[in-house]
């Protein structure tokens, strides 16, 4: 290990082991199952990019709590930021895949941390230009506080405690090759 | 993948392959918001866009007006008729004056070579050249390829001929820039009037159409630009027909599952017959589709980011 990716690694606390990661995304689907008795009525979208694997993960648990198909969908936020003007590079658009229709149904958007809440304004504006959902509920794997909107999440894996410089870095099998939630100090 | 890193977009020949990739890459998406119930994003709220037309367009100016009204930026076009273009004033001091109104980007179309290059050099604003005369037409470029993306999941290793009036077009030339730096196999096709050797390092060149798209994946059409034609490049339309004109007989040569491209506007019965242009070959109609997509891309990538 180089000394820079020493000192980088001594600032890391593990927040959720793997096992832990699976155990959140569980419970978030039960309380899901729990709130939503007609599952075919439930959409759930992710938000790019780990709320996308994060969504098809919750999709198939209640696909195999309640045997019935969940339609799944992505969305990219980025034509929808209120920052696009601040910042330097041209982010790199992802996939947004709404393949069916949201109208008076009840989705679930996904992301992996909730912060500030811009992104989720963001993703807000953005669904309902899709269409006219029943409800619109928020689904997260970590809720790291330090809130710049009125927004707050339906459905939470965990809570963790931070300071806003701190980074939390969620890592998943289908993106980065494991499952694990990392603090980052800074 | 680095980012867009360009102010202007003046042709295909300075970009790199992965410059080329992240616009058709971008654009993909923005193809989907073509497809929603409301078919409008955010993105370019405030940003003022110029679309200076000082030559004939249908398709283009439509397609940048669109792609910024989709992005949600406020545009303007003009066209050199009905302009003070008509009562005599410069391309320089028109678009200088035009600058002075503190647009974002110009999207500027003209009948001179060199005048997108041009007002990059003296004008402070973003440049996208819509057709610069016979030099480049990017934004087609890029469309063709999105549409040959598209259909053939891939550039690299695909026959392309590309058939006709080479000598005046910009969208031949930024074809094939375009098609040779992403590794497809280029064959040129024209008259011997109408066909410079100046590409021949970069594709092979034919003066016979059967032998030109012998096998090809794609043959790209091009209009018989007569308005250009300053002296007697061919005897007459009928007979160029005759010669160089695709038809279905003529496209039986190329692959099963060719595709047939024009940028349009299309002379039937001149460069393309009916039964080709509207046959299922034919992604004519969904070139226009993605030009669209394209041009949010190129808009998107230049002034999606930061202000200067």
């Amino acid at each position: 290990m180089s000394p820079a990716s020493k000192a980088r690694a001594a600032k890391e606390t593990l927040v959720l082991t793997g096992a832990a990661v699976t155990t959140a995304i569980a419970s978030i689907a039960k309380a899901i199952q729990a709130d939503q008795k007609d599952a075919a009525a439930v959409a759930i979208v992710g938000i790019q990019s780990r709320g996308v694997p994060l969504a098809a993960r919750i999709a198939a648990a209640l696909r195999k709590n309640t045997g019935k198909k969940v339609d799944i969908g992505s969305l990219d936020i980025t034509l929808y930021r209120d920052d696009l003007s601040t910042v330097g590079t041209r982010p790199v658009l992802k996939a947004t895949n709404i393949p069916f229709s949201i109208d008076a149904r009840t989705v679930i958007l996904v992301d992996d941390v909730l912060f500030t809440g811009r992104t989720i304004r963001a993703a807000l504006d953005e669904l309902v230009d899709f269409g006219r959902p029943s409800r619109i509920a928020l689904a997260v794997l970590i809720d790291r506080g330090h809130r710049e909107l009125p927004i707050q999440a339906d459905y939470i894996g965990n809570t963790v405690k931070t300071t806003r410089a701190d980074m939390v870095d969620v890592r998943l099998s289908e993106i980065d090759g494991k499952d694990e939630v990392v603090l980052v100090k800074r | 993948m680095t980012g867009w890193t360009q102010k202007h977009l003046l042709g295909i020949e300075p970009l790199s392959v992965d410059e080329i990739t992240l616009v058709l890459d971008t654009a993909v998406q923005m193809r989907e918001i073509m497809d929603r119930p409301i078919k409008k994003v955010p993105t370019l709220r405030g940003r003022t866009v110029v679309n200076l037309f000082m030559e004939a367009s249908t398709r283009t100016r439509a397609s940048f007006e669109m792609a910024e009204r989709i992005l949600s930026a406020d545009s303007l076009s003009i066209q050199a008729a009905g302009s003070s273009v008509s009562k005599g004033e410069s391309l320089l001091d028109t678009v200088k004056n035009l600058e002075a109104m503190t647009p974002d980007v110009i999207v500027v179309r003209h009948s001179s070579a060199g005048a997108a290059n041009f007002l990059a050099r003296t004008c402070n604003s973003r440049i996208v050249n819509a057709g610069d005369g016979a030099h480049e037409h990017p934004t087609q470029a890029l469309l063709d390829a999105f549409t040959l993306r598209q259909a053939k999941g891939r550039i690299a290793g695909l026959k392309v001929a590309i058939v006709g009036d080479v000598l005046h077009s910009r969208v031949a030339r930024s074809n094939i820039h375009l098609l040779t730096k992403m590794g497809a196999d280029v064959t040129l096709c024209a008259p011997p009037t109408l066909l410079p050797q100046q590409f021949s390092s970069l594709a092979t060149l034919s003066w016979k159409i059967d032998e030109a798209i012998e096998g090809a994946d794609v043959v790209m059409m091009l209009r018989l630009q007569q308005e250009r034609m300053t002296s007697a490049f061919i005897s007459t339309a009928r007979e160029y027909h005759a010669q160089y004109g695709l038809t279905l007989a003529r496209l039986k040569k190329a692959k099963s599952d060719v595709v047939v491209l024009h940028p349009g506007p299309m002379n039937r019965g001149v460069e393309i017959a009916s039964e080709v242009a509207d046959s299922k070959a034919s992604l004519i109609l969904d070139q226009v589709t993605n030009g669209v997509a394209v041009r949010m891309a190129v808009l998107y990538l230049l002034l999606g980011g930061g202000r200067e």
